[in-house]
Order: structure tokens, then sequence, then C-alpha cells
């Protein structure tokens, strides 16, 4: 018994654990890893991404997946750098809402029309990247510098960046909602049994529909954040995204299969791939071993197999103990 | 209060449509096809020449070739994101063989005969590696491949040092460029890549226990399949097509650049087998299907194209016919 607690604690907790001792790894060896300015940077840069992953983590959690939010993110990123001129509001309204418009067509291909996750996102992955790219005009779209749209990815709030600010938001949103929600409960029971869960007498559909109408809002909201981060709309940019983002959910410990998971230990997940990278960073700088920057997929790679075969050793145990 | 008129509206309308979604789902992807050869026969200028049907079947063919490698996975339930990843290992692999950047070999045939076999079979080998995450550790497949899917790619850039490697070896670029009999080589290496597997899959012992794997794994094992075997099998022959894709795109190209090659291949590759009929969930498969299902995104995108639609439209519209063709299969199951 005793055995099976200390495996279950190390599944769940697993992923903090490693987050620590990579910090910990890190301040000991580099001097400024601690510092300011990187922890500022580095939240700053990888708040796009967190935002992204926890639209995949509740998507995940009902047993399905989004491919699309990469290309809605760039999606995003166009439509709010062509509104940038009008202020923050326009904006942050027109970045989001082309993600909410991505995500309520995934949501009715899901639900309405019964497609698989997989293949009605995949679609929508290939609408959105061709309607980016024709909202562009085949390029990148500077943003508006006078009307304050830039503070959204580049202002801090005193002193603590905005972007990871929003984050954080979504974040304790996201935790509430899963934890003491209706709502959140239903995400669960419907990954753990979508046949039973509809018996049972929940909405499963309605929940289906608001999961991925909240993951592509999300990833609009992160694509507002790349265009005003670097300055411009980048219909091309987000490739990948998606991948990065299932790798975060999967390394945060939560089960491609849905029915379980957990919204902070996916954010763990993101920190966790971008810190080894910022590692890396650290490491030629020391003059010791010098990587090129292609070994970072590399090392998050190698990193995602570790995850992966401790979690099916995890899993198989905690089947067995039961 | 609604909910009971329109479960009997909903049956009333599937028993009317029934037999239109049944042969709709069944030949959907040929008519199609036919429609669409017929719209560009009428309203397409040079359409029906020689040129028109070499472009599309050499743009195509690399897609087919990596779809039959899929075809057979998605045939177990698995799936593999691998592939461009794989391509581009291959791809980088090859030149720095046949160039002799690793080990000088005296003679260029023998040169390229090693590269060729050593890239393929690495990506071959990777594929098993697949393969044994997903039946050894029972990972599923979506996880268990997009760890090369991040890495392999990565790898390709590290060997090159994410330069392009450019070169004119007429002797490894036959795979891309020649034309025996005014056919393009690697229109050939489809065909008979196509034939073979459809032929191993419909009256092969291998192809019946894929089909069994897919269909109920636990039933198979019951029966007596090696489980693990057939589904390491097919990952490996996944790779092995990605890895000669990724020979025939750098051929055609005569450059090899690792952050391009096979850029979204799993992607292209996937819609291919779900067009053209297999279920992703597995247990029914198609290989002719999948061909067909290449040749018909593929067709629509150079309809659009050739009538001045830009290419950016014409990904929106690929995404409404993947996202249309799907549901029409399914509609004949439900």
């Amino acid at each position: 018994m005793n055995r099976a607690r200390l495996v279950r604690i190390i599944g769940t907790y697993g992923v903090l654990i490693a987050l620590a001792a990579l910090i910990l790894f890190g301040f000991l060896r580099y001097d400024r890893f601690l510092s300011f300015y990187n922890v500022m940077s580095l939240l700053r840069y990888n708040s796009m991404f967190a935002l992204v992953a926890l639209g995949m983590c509740f998507v995940i959690m009902t047993g399905g997946i989004d491919l699309s939010v990469g290309s809605v993110a760039a999606l995003g990123s166009v439509a709010s750098a062509l509104a940038s001129p009008y202020g923050i509001v326009p904006g942050l309204a027109a970045g989001i809402g082309a993600g909410l418009a991505a995500g309520l067509i995934n949501a009715t291909l899901v639900t309405r029309a019964n497609l698989m996750p997989f293949i009605a996102t995949l679609a929508t992955m290939q609408a959105a990247s061709g309607s980016a790219l024709l909202l562009a005009g085949n390029q990148t779209v500077s943003v508006s510098y006078e009307s304050g749209f830039t503070a959204i990815g580049q202002g801090n709030f005193w002193t603590f960046p905005i972007p990871a600010a929003i984050a954080v938001v979504a974040y304790l949103i996201g935790s509430l909602v899963l934890n003491y929600t209706g709502t959140g409960r239903a995400v669960l029971a419907i990954g753990g049994g979508e046949d039973a869960s509809r018996l049972m007498g929940l909405r499963t559909d309605r929940v289906k529909f608001l999961v991925y109408v909240a993951s592509g809002g999300l990833a609009g909201l992160a694509g507002v954040i790349l265009a005003s981060q670097f300055g411009a709309g980048q219909p091309i940019e987000g490739v990948g995204w998606e991948l990065f983002a299932i790798a975060a959910v999967v390394v945060g410990g939560t089960l491609l299969t849905g029915g379980s998971g957990s919204v902070v230990t996916t954010l763990a997940g993101v920190l966790l791939l971008g810190i080894l990278f910022n590692v890396l960073n650290f490491e030629n700088g020391m003059g010791w071993i010098s990587l090129s920057a292609y070994w970072q997929s590399v090392i998050r790679g190698l990193f995602l197999l570790v995850v992966v075969l401790l979690q099916a050793r995890l899993t198989r145990r905690r089947l067995n103990a039961l | 209060m609604t909910e009971l008129p329109r479960s009997y509206a909903e049956r009333d309308a599937v028993a009317r449509s029934f037999d239109l979604f049944g042969f709709l789902s069944r030949y959907g992807t040929l008519i199609a096809l036919v429609l669409l050869v017929a719209f560009n026969l009428a309203f397409t200028r040079n359409f029906a020449t020689m040129q028109t049907l070499n472009v599309n079947l050499t743009q195509v063919c690399t897609i087919v070739i990596v779809a039959v490698g899929m075809t057979l996975v998605i045939a177990t339930g698995g799936i593999d994101l691998s592939v461009g990843s794989l391509m581009a290992i291959s791809g980088a692999l090859a030149p720095m063989i046949f160039m002799g950047k690793i080990l000088p070999i005296g003679s260029i045939h023998l040169a390229v005969a090693a590269a060729m076999t050593v890239s393929v079979s690495v990506a071959g080998l990777l594929g098993l590696f697949n393969g044994w995450l997903v039946a050894r550790f029972r990972i599923q497949p979506i996880v268990a491949t997009l760890v090369l899917f991040i890495a392999g790619r990565g790898i390709a850039q590290v060997m090159t040092n994410g330069n392009l490697q450019t070169f004119r070896v007429p002797e490894f670029q036959w795979i891309g460029l020649a034309r025996p009999l005014d056919i393009p080589t690697q229109v050939i290496i489809m065909a008979v890549i196509v034939a073979a597997a459809a032929w191993a899959l419909k009256r092969t012992l291998f192809g019946r226990r894929i089909l069994a794997v897919g269909g109920n794994e636990k039933a198979s094992e019951l029966a007596g399949i090696a489980v693990s075997k057939v589904k390491i099998a097919v990952y490996g022959i996944s790779g092995l097509c990605a890895g000669l894709a990724g020979l025939i795109v750098i051929a055609i190209n005569s450059s090899s650049d690792a952050n391009l090659v096979g850029l979204g291949m799993e992607l292209d590759a996937i819609a291919a087998v779900a067009v053209g009929g297999t279920l992703l969930s597995g247990g029914k498969a198609t290989i002719v299907g999948s061909l067909l299902g290449a040749l018909t995104i593929q067709l629509v995108r150079y309809t659009l194209l050739a009538n001045g639609v830009p290419d950016a439209a014409a990904l929106v519209v690929k995404a409404g016919i993947i996202a249309l063709a799907v549901w029409l299969q399914q509609q004949h199951r439900g």
C-alpha cells in the first residue's frame, strides 16, 4: 500500500520535482540563471506557449486533441496586427475573436458532425493557416507602435511582464474551473468515459463544445501576444506549436487518453521545456561545450522520451497496485 | 421537448438517404476524382497534356509513398507523426555519404548505392524504434512518434549543422529526375509500392494480421497473433517509406535542407489516408483509397491554382474537402 502511494505521488508531482531539480541545477551552475532579467524574459517568451498548452490540456482531458492551435495563433497574430492601429482593445478583440471563430468551427465539427477530433482540427489547422496568409497578403504585418498595442507583449505590470501576468490569470481561472465547478468535473468525466457520462445525464456535447471554443480563444490570445511581442503579425509562425503543447501536457503528467490531468502540472511542463532551452544557452555561454540551437529539439525529444517511458512504467505499476 | 421529434426526423432522413450515403462513402473519392478531371477538361486550359499529368504525379508521389506506410500503421489503430522528420534524416544523411563527407568512397556508383541503402535503412530502424515504443511499453502512438517528430528534425539539423547541402550527382538523382519510357522514375517507384502494399494487405497473412490487430487487439492476441511483432513491423515499413520519400525529394531539388525536407508531411499523408476511406481507428484500410485520396487533394489544389485561386485560399478549400470527405464516410457507418 505504501509503495503504491509513493508511486502515485511521484506520478503526480514528478514534473514539479524535475522542475525544481532543473532550477536548482541552473542556480548552482550559472551565475545569472536566477537573475531578474533572465527569469522575466523566460516568463515573457513562454507565456504564449503556456496559453496554448492550457487550452490543449482541457481538450486532452476530454479525450480529444486540438492540432489547430499553432495556425490559429498565427491567424490571431495577423488579425490583431491588422486591428492594432485602433488600440489595445480592438487588437485584443480581433485576435481573440479570430481564435474563438476557429474554435467554434472545431467545436461544431467535433460535436455536431461527429468527426474525430484529430481530423476535424487537422482540417481547421489548414483552413486557419490559409486564412492567415490571405488576411496578411502572404507577408508579415507590422503592428502599430503608436496605439499602445505593443504593451500587451512588451510591457510590464510594475516589474512583471504583462504576457506572463495574463498567463498566470488564465491558469488561475483554468484551475478554478477544473477543480471547483461542475463543468470541470464534467470535463474529466467525459474523458474517463463519454458514453457513461452521457447516460448519467451530463451534457457531454455542450462541455466538449466549450472546451474546443476555449482552446481556440486561448490560441488567439497567444497570437495577440506573439504579434505584440515581436511587432508583427506572422502568418507562417506557429508551425509545430500544437505538438509542443501536446508534449508539455504529456510532460505535465496528463494522460492522452483523457479522464485525468492537472492544470498546474501542465504549466510546470511548459516551464520545464522552456528552461531546458535556457539551460542549454547558459551551458553554451560557459564555453565548455558548444551546442548549436539545433540541439534544443533533440534534447526536448529525448526528454519527452524519458518522461513517456517513466509514465508507462508508473501507470503499469499503478494498475498492478490496484 | 425537441429531443423526440428531432430524433424521428433524423431517423427518417437516414432511412431515405442511406443508399446515397452508402454509395458516396464507398465510391465518393473516386467520383470526386472523376468530377475534378471532367471539370478540368472543360475549364482548365492545357489540362489534357502529358506535362500536366507529369507535374501532378511528380508532386503527389512522395505523399503517396509516405501515405502507404501511414495506411498500414493506421490500419493497426496507430498513427505515425514522425514521417516528416525521418524524411529529413534520410535526406540529410544520403548526400553526406555520396559526397564522401563521412567516408571517402572511390567509386561514385558504390557511394550512391551505400548512401541509398544506409539512409533508407536508418529511417527504417528509427521506424522500428517507434514500433518498439508502441508495442513494448504500450505508449500511445501519437506520443511515441511525437518523440521522433521533435527529435528527428533536430538530429538532421545537427548532422548538417543546419546548412543546405547542394549537389549535382546524376548517378543519384535519377531517382527523382530520370524518365525511363517517358515516365518519371518516382512515379514508377510509387506504382510499385502501391501495388505491393495493396497486394500484401489484401492477400497475405501479414495483411490479415494487420487488420485483425486494428480491429480488435485483445481478440487478435488471444487468437495467437504476435501483436507486438505486427506493430513493430508496420512502423518499420512506415519508416522505410519515409526514408525513400526523403531521397526522392532531395533528388528533385538537387539539394537537401534539413529544415524543410518533409515538413508537414505527416499531416498531408494522414489527410490522404483519411480521405481515401481508411478508418482512423484501425481495422479497415485501403491502399488504393489512400492513393486516390492523395490524388484528389493534389488535383483540387492544382485545379484551384490553375484557375487563378491563390495558394492560401486553396488551403482553405483543401481543409473543407478533408472534413467533408471524412464526414460523408461516417454517415455510412453511423
